[in-house]
Formats: C-alpha cells, structure tokens, sequence
C-alpha cells in the first residue's frame, strides 16, 4: 500500500447494540503508516471500536472498511494487544513458546517441531526483549510483558496494530520507552498503529491523528486540530478548555471523567458505558 | 464393577497378599503380580487414564480451570448413581453427566474468568441428584465408595476395553487441536482476536475434561481426582519450560504414581487411591520446597554480592 492510501475508512459508523447506541455518526480515514491515539473517557467505546475492527462485533449501522475489506474475524493484516494480560504467576512456559503462538497458534495439529521459532526470536530482537526470550512468562514484569504481548502481535508481519491500554500501569519512565518502541516499530515496518491510551501528553511528539470518543460522538484529525477548546467543546457539547504549557503539554479542563451523562446523547452513552462494561467482563 | 464380583476380589486380594510377601527382585514381584488378571486389568486401566489425566490435565492447569475438573468429577459422582440405579455401567452415567454438565458450565460462562458461580451452581444441583440417585438406590454402601474413591482393582477387561476407547478418542482430539487450544489457554483475549471462537474452544476443552474425568474416576474416584488430573500437571507447569516438556512430564508424574500406587497396594492392605494421592503430593511439595530452597540461595547470593 502506498504511503498515505488510507487503510481504514469509516463512514457514518454506529456501535452498540441493536436499541442502544454507544457512538454514531463516525466518519474518519486512517492513512497507511499513520500513528493515531484513541482517547476518551471510559465506558465511551473505545474498545467497541476496536472489536469492530477485530471483527469480534457488529456495526449497528455505517460502513467500515479495512485495507479495502470489510472486517472479519481473525484477520491476518491486524495485530493486536490486548488491554489485561492475564499471565499465570506459576507458569513456567517460556516467552518465545508463547510469542511463536501468534504465528501458528491458529493452525491445526501439533507442530512439535519448533515451527516458528526462528521469527519468534527475529520479533522478540525487534522489539529489544530477545533478552527475555528464555524467561518464563510468569516471572515478566509489566513493562516486559508489554514488550512480549506486542512482539507477539507483530509476529505474523501485520500491517495495522491495535493496542489496547498499553499505556496503563507503566510508571512514566517506562511509559517514554513504550512510546518510543511503538514510534520505531510504526515508522520502521511501516505499519498503521491505533493505540487507546488516557493520558495523551507521552504521545503527543509521535502521533499523527487523533479518534476522539465521547459523549456517544467520534471526532477526529490531527492532534493540534481535536486538542482544543472549540472541538472538545463542540464535542462534549459542555465547556471545555485545552490549555497548553510551554513544553506543548496539555491539559483538558472541564470533564469529569467519571460523571458524563450530559448532552445530548448523555442517555445514550449511559447505556453505552454499562455494555462496554459487560462485554469486558463477559 | 457388580457388588459382588468387588468383594470376591477384595477377598481374592486380601488371602494372596499373605501368601505373596514382597521381594526386592521387582521384576520377579511384578512377574508374580501380574499373574492374576485384576492386577493386569488395574495396570492396564491405571497406564491409560495416567496418560490421559496427565495430558488434560496439563491443559486444566494453564486455562486456570481446576475448580472445573474438580465440579465436573463431582457431576460424574451423580451421572454414575444415576447409572447403577439404572442398571448400567456407571461409565456411562459418567459420560452422560460430565459430558452434559460441560456443555452447561461453558455455555453459561463465556469467559473462564467469571465461570465460578455458575460452575458452582450447576456443581451443588448435581451433587443433590446424586444424593437422591444413591438414597434411591438400596445396595448403595460399596457402588458408593468405589464410586468416590476409585475402585481399580475391581476394573473388568471390558471396562479396560472402554478406556483405552476413550483414551485414544480423547488424545487424537487433543492431537488435533494442540495449537489453538494452546494459544486460547494462554490468552483468551489475543486467540479470540486472531479469530478463534473462545466459545467452541471452552465446549471442547469441557468435554475433553468430561471424557478424562469419566476414565479416572474408576481409578482414584470421583473424590481423589486432583491427585491424578491437577498435582502432576502443576508439578510439570513448574518445572517446565515448553508446553511439550510439561505434557511429559506431567504424564511421566502420573505414571509413575499409578504405578507405584499399584505395585504397593498388592502388599499392603490400604487403599490403591491413597497411595496415589500422597505419591503425587510428597512430590508437589518436593518441588515447591526445593523452589523456595534455590530462591533464598539466590537472594542470599544477590545480598553478598551487594
């Protein structure tokens, strides 16, 4: 795919479920090799979004396209981290064991002969952790479990990566080295990355494009275009004022997390919020 | 396993072990052993459902679903009552039942996370029919305890027969799925994401539980069963460092305990089923102890260090 040509095309999208909505109306193009941070608050279908994406649920309306394609279940130009990493604190089994899984883990039969191990190791290199490939997975530390989960998402050469939350328990230094690799992996393989996060100021210097979920709408560009005043404003349909610091940080004022049951599709994304939640923890 | 052809071997067993004392010539004791065909037919029984136990068992340990086995073995205590009420062979009870109460639990608990409650619930109604089955059933007292805690000297050549059935049934499955059952035991999460159905890998993985369930029943009973599906793959899940090392090495574990559970029992007049338990527990604790051993080596070597 040529630089630029998008890869995932949105067109009047609406999620949720047949009688309650929890976003509509999106409308945004991703071009190939852009990095683009999904931010909003929770329960505003962030994730809802990216099982659209995996395939794992039905838009209710709108179209969606991805690389071309409508999405499908296991599709193999997406990789994917998933927001909990459930790993046994017991388990023995060893890094490169479980990473080789994204690549044949799909596959029937037993492969016993140690198929894929050659680009488990190449991936885990890639991404600095060949250090870890002989450590057993329940002894990994966050930060290195994050390394390994996104290793083994980029071990079938995907060209669309979905992170969900990689950001999430990360103290800041190892937050500016995540970022950092997932930079070096977008711009060096080429690859159109969409990651969740909460706190969009360690993304700020990579980002291309911004998906903004709230209050049952998406809005999107580029950060200097959704980060201020007038579009969060517009978007939320209550004050909101982005204030910026002298080093380009900023800092959105007028949102309470917690508590976003106004506007006009407040009672929407009420119902919104209880299902993301269920679906989570189904 | 007919009340009364059990209690002609307990008979049969108790007047030989008198006569046959054990020798440290272990081939000739096993020789002499397997001269009498409830020795073969236990031997026989115990290899196949310790290879079995040891390979699902492996599987029961990384998916985190030991409160599964455990509930399905229960349902199974109900399914073979049900059975011998009836007046079949309580295998087939046991099939029916873990089979069905499989299917039951993964269906109303998608995810393995949260299916706790409903195992539990499905667990207590199927322990209260087998209450009603056993007090149904007026013979109850020796189809009750070899239900509970295994029966294997008392396996007849056909119930030798339906394991090995099972066993190859079960293994060929197992054989077939290794990998994505593997990849969705690691990570729900990713394998659903690389197009895996999680729901059909949960049903599946339940009824290979079920089927290993229903053959080591007859060995350590419904009550004893962790010490052949859970101990010695929680041995190998800690010992290991590749999935086929610790399906090895958990069978290898079963085995040996089986075996020597067996061999045992011929000379001493106690139970097959708590040989085995404290076989495979003497070893749990072995290497969680050695663990702890090799850590505070660590720690010690790290401090001087500093």
């Amino acid at each position: 795919m040529e630089d630029g040509a998008s890869v995932i095309k949105a067109d009047k999208l609406s999620a949720g479920y047949a009688d309650k909505t929890v976003w509509r109306d999106a409308e945004f193009t991703i071009g190939s090799g852009e990095f683009v941070a999904v931010l909003g608050p929770n329960g505003s279908g962030k994730t809802t979004l990216f099982r659209i994406l995996l395939g794992l649920s039905k838009p209710v309306s709108g179209d969606i396209k991805i690389l071309g394609q409508l999405p499908a279940r296991g599709n193999k130009h997406i990789g994917y981290v998933p927001q909990r990493h459930s790993v046994d604190s017991e388990t023995g089994i060893e890094v490169i064991e479980f990473v080789r899984l994204g690549l044949v883990g799909t596959r029937l039969g037993t492969g016993m002969a140690g198929y894929g191990l050659k680009e488990a190791a190449e991936v885990l290199h890639s991404v600095g952790a060949e250090a870890l490939a002989h450590k057993p997975l329940g002894v990994l530390s966050g930060g290195e479990l994050q390394r390994v989960f996104l290793a083994e998402a980029l071990i079938g050469e995907p060209e669309i990566l979905l992170l969900d939350e990689p950001l999430a328990n990360l103290d800041i230094r190892r937050e500016t080295e995540f970022v950092r690799l997932i930079n070096n992996v977008v711009r060096s393989r080429k690859i159109t990355a969409l990651l969740i996060a909460h706190n969009i100021n360690p993304l700020l210097p990579v980002l291309d494009r911004i998906i903004y979920v709230a209050n049952g709408r998406v809005a999107t560009g580029a950060p200097r275009e959704v980060l201020t005043s007038e579009s969060l404003t517009s978007l939320y349909d209550t004050p909101v004022e982005v204030l910026k610091d002298s080093r380009g940080r900023v800092a959105i004022i007028g949102i309470d997390e917690s508590e976003h049951h106004h506007g006009r599709y407040g009672h929407h994304e009420h119902h919104g919020h209880t299902h993301h939640h269920e679906h989570e923890h189904e | 396993m007919a009340i009364t052809s059990t209690m002609v071997i307990r008979t049969i067993t108790s007047t030989n072990m008198n006569s046959l004392a054990f020798s440290w010539n272990i081939i000739n004791d096993l020789h002499l052993m397997l001269q009498y065909s409830f020795m073969r037919n236990a031997f026989e029984a115990g290899t196949i459902v310790a290879v079995v136990a040891g390979v699902v068992g492996y599987f029961i340990v990384i998916r985190k679903s030991a409160f599964a086995a455990h509930a399905l073995s229960h349902i199974g205590f109900a399914g073979a009552a049900g059975a011998v009420l009836a007046g079949l062979t309580p295998i087939v009870g046991l099939l029916a039942f873990t089979m069905g109460g499989g299917i039951a639990m993964s269906t109303l608990g998608r995810r393995a996370v949260n299916r706790d409650v409903q195992i539990g619930i499905v667990l207590a109604f199927m322990l209260g029919l087998g209450v009603l089955f056993i007090s149904l059933y007026t013979g109850y007292a020796t189809e009750a305890y070899s239900i509970l805690f295994g029966e294997i000297l008392g396996i007849s050549s056909r119930d030798v027969l339906v394991t090995l059935i099972a066993a190859f049934v079960l293994l060929g499955a197992i054989a077939v799925i290794y990998r994505p059952l593997l990849f969705s035991s690691l990570s729900e999460d990713i394998a659903e994401a690389r197009g895996i159905s999680i729901f059909w890998f949960g049903i599946i993985f339940m009824l290979l539980v079920a089927i290993a369930t229903s053959v080591a029943v007859q060995v350590v009973g419904v009550l004893l069963i962790f010490a052949l599906m859970v101990t010695p793959a929680a041995i190998a899940q800690r010992i290991s460092r590749r999935p086929a090392h610790g399906i090895l090495i958990s069978v290898l574990v079963a085995l040996f305990a089986t075996w020597i559970g067996l061999f045992t029992s011929f000379y001493l007049p106690y139970p097959v089923s708590f040989f085995i338990t404290t076989i495979t527990f003497a070893g749990y604790s072995a290497v969680r102890l050695i663990e702890s051993i090799s850590l505070k080596n660590k720690a010690r070597l790290m401090s001087e260090d500093i």
